[in-house]
């Protein structure tokens, strides 16, 4: 995976780049007109956050059941990345949502469930930062807990009627709209993979400086 | 490491250009004819109508913002842990 | 089986025992209670009387702001006693200890919500009388759900320095979604025209969460735990 990192962000930066002009090329959306362009990026941030909660859980299960020590890294990377992601989602949504739908927010399920995973990010990283020794342990277990919380967003919109478009939404969009929403989808996957491995990597590199250091004084 | 320190050096570069081009042209982008909702900024009656242009400008321009900003942020970490890994090594030899 | 269950009983035996002896916890937990009662609806309350349908919400805010310092503190007398290590190093199963330590905390959670419902049934002329089974249910439910995370959680923070700050910065992220349910049910039973079938909706999510966040907690319990 190391070896792709830099294609990836090199390509990702490329495809990013050129994203203006492939979204600008869309057609209008007959409704909500030039605010639903936001949708292009609204998209793929929402489904890598939800990707990396999951990703996020499935190293918190390995390091805390599994007993592998690696798995620490690459839990906190997509901690920090779905806070990333995250970000984008809750900001870019309610911009389109004040023009779309009059109002910045509502309290329906998808939109509260999203803004409560943000938050188990936050704790997260909080408790990781602040928690001192062992904190990682104790994280990784919060984790499982914040990652059930992913398929209930997701359901939720087809479970309760609300203003939020459902997820059938897309595999029926026109091509003319297709084309740039997953031009777009797999320049943010390649970044994310492309930032999940850089993070991973820091964090690696930490753990030697540490393990150096504790040889050092032990030397 | 050298592969780490490539892979910056690359990422610098797309990062500058980037900055560089992609936010003129975000800002810029040409056009075609607006629908019928979208009013230019001058004709908007006070208080009714919200530019569309806006949001999405800034729903835009945070995503970058924030994008470069962790990427950046990544990048002197790696720095970082890099500088203290070499000398560390030096200290041991 | 048997085993976990007397190790889970004796476990919350031995903290009765020390509770009954002081009853601090009980006592200033549910006078915490009544206080963010009464704060709340003062902070509400216009021309004399308080909005309709905020009893639910007031409920349940105090339970859970109740229930938030209650299992900090039987952590914190753990703590405070040594106690915890002793606790950790016995030849029993660590998720027993679990279970022993989140029927202690319901069982002081269940004497709060005895005096704090009919506090608030009285304040906000609420009719808690109307469906006493469902209602009960649904506090019950709402509860476990909160204490299962609570107890797993004020266990995990009971080493860590800002555990005070931490343990609502954890909890009520992953809680909320059993708070929502406790208010939504508790509204429907307590409006003008009840809803039942809401209610019972309700009540089957909340066990459905329950379920699930009772065997994560039993889980999860004792890798977390071993240091």
């Amino acid at each position: 995976m190391r070896k792709l990192t830099t294609p990836f962000i090199a390509l990702s930066a490329a495809m990013l780049l050129a994203a203006p002009w492939i979204i600008n090329a869309a057609p209008y959306e007959s409704t909500m007109g030039l605010v639903q362009k936001v949708f292009y990026f609204h998209f793929p941030s929402a489904i890598l956050f939800l990707v990396s909660s999951v990703i996020c859980g499935i190293h918190s299960f390995r390091f805390l059941f599994l007993k592998r020590q690696s798995a620490d890294a690459w839990a906190l990377s997509a901690a920090e990345l779905g806070l990333l992601f995250g970000a984008l989602t809750l900001v870019t949504g309610p911009l389109w949502a004040r023009k779309a739908w009059g109002v910045w927010w509502v309290w329906d399920p998808r939109l509260t469930s999203s803004l409560l995973l943000f938050l188990i990010f936050a704790a997260y990283l909080m408790l990781r930062q602040y928690g001192g020794p062992g904190s990682d342990r104790l994280a990784a277990g919060m984790a499982l807990f914040g990652m059930l919380n992913v398929p209930f967003i997701y359901v939720s919109v087809n479970v309760w009627r609300t203003l939020h478009p459902m997820t059938s939404v897309v595999p029926t969009l026109p091509t003319d709209m297709g084309i740039p929403l997953w031009f777009c989808f797999t320049a943010f996957t390649m970044l994310f993979i492309a930032l999940l491995t850089l993070r991973a990597t820091l964090e690696h590199q930490r753990a030697r400086v540490e393990a150096l250091y504790l040889a050092e004084d032990e030397g | 490491m050298k592969r780490v320190m490539r892979v910056m050096r690359v990422m610098r570069v797309w990062i500058l250009l980037a900055t560089l081009l992609g936010a003129p042209t975000v800002a810029v982008a040409d056009q075609p004819q607006p629908p019928k909702e979208f009013v230019p900024v001058d004709e908007v009656p006070p208080g009714e109508q919200i530019p569309a242009i806006n949001l999405v400008a800034a729903a835009y321009g945070f995503v970058w913002v924030a994008v470069l900003g962790y990427v950046w942020s990544i990048a002197k970490r790696l720095k970082q842990v890099e500088t203290e890994l070499a000398d560390l090594e030096t200290r041991r030899k | 089986m048997g085993a976990f269950f007397r190790v889970a009983w004796h476990v919350m035996r031995k903290d009765m025992t020390v509770e009954i002896r002081s009853r601090e916890i009980l006592f200033t937990t549910v006078l915490f209670a009544v206080s963010v009662v009464l704060i709340f609806s003062f902070a509400i309350v216009r021309e004399g009387r308080a909005p309709d349908d905020v009893a639910a919400g007031i409920l349940w805010v105090a339970i859970s702001f109740a229930g938030t310092l209650a299992m900090g503190r039987t952590f914190e007398r753990e703590r405070y006693n040594d106690t915890l290590r002793a606790l950790i190093l016995a030849p029993a199963d660590r998720p027993a200890i679990y279970m022993g330590k989140l029927l202690g905390l319901l069982l002081l959670m269940a004497l709060v919500e005895i005096i704090l419902l009919p506090l608030v049934g009285l304040l906000f002329s609420a009719p808690i009388f109307a469906y006493p089974i469902m209602l009960s249910m649904l506090l019950a439910a709402g509860t476990l759900g909160f204490a299962a995370v609570g107890t797993l959680f004020a266990a995990m923070l009971v080493r860590v320095r800002s555990r005070d700050t931490l343990l609502p910065v954890l909890l009520y992220p992953i809680t909320i979604p059993v708070m929502i349910a406790g208010v939504r049910g508790t509204a429907a039973l307590f409006q003008a025209a009840p809803d039942e079938p809401m209610a019972r909706f309700w009540i089957g999510l909340l066990v459905f969460w329950d379920a699930i966040f009772v065997t994560l907690a039993l889980w999860t319990f004792e890798p977390v735990m071993t240091e």
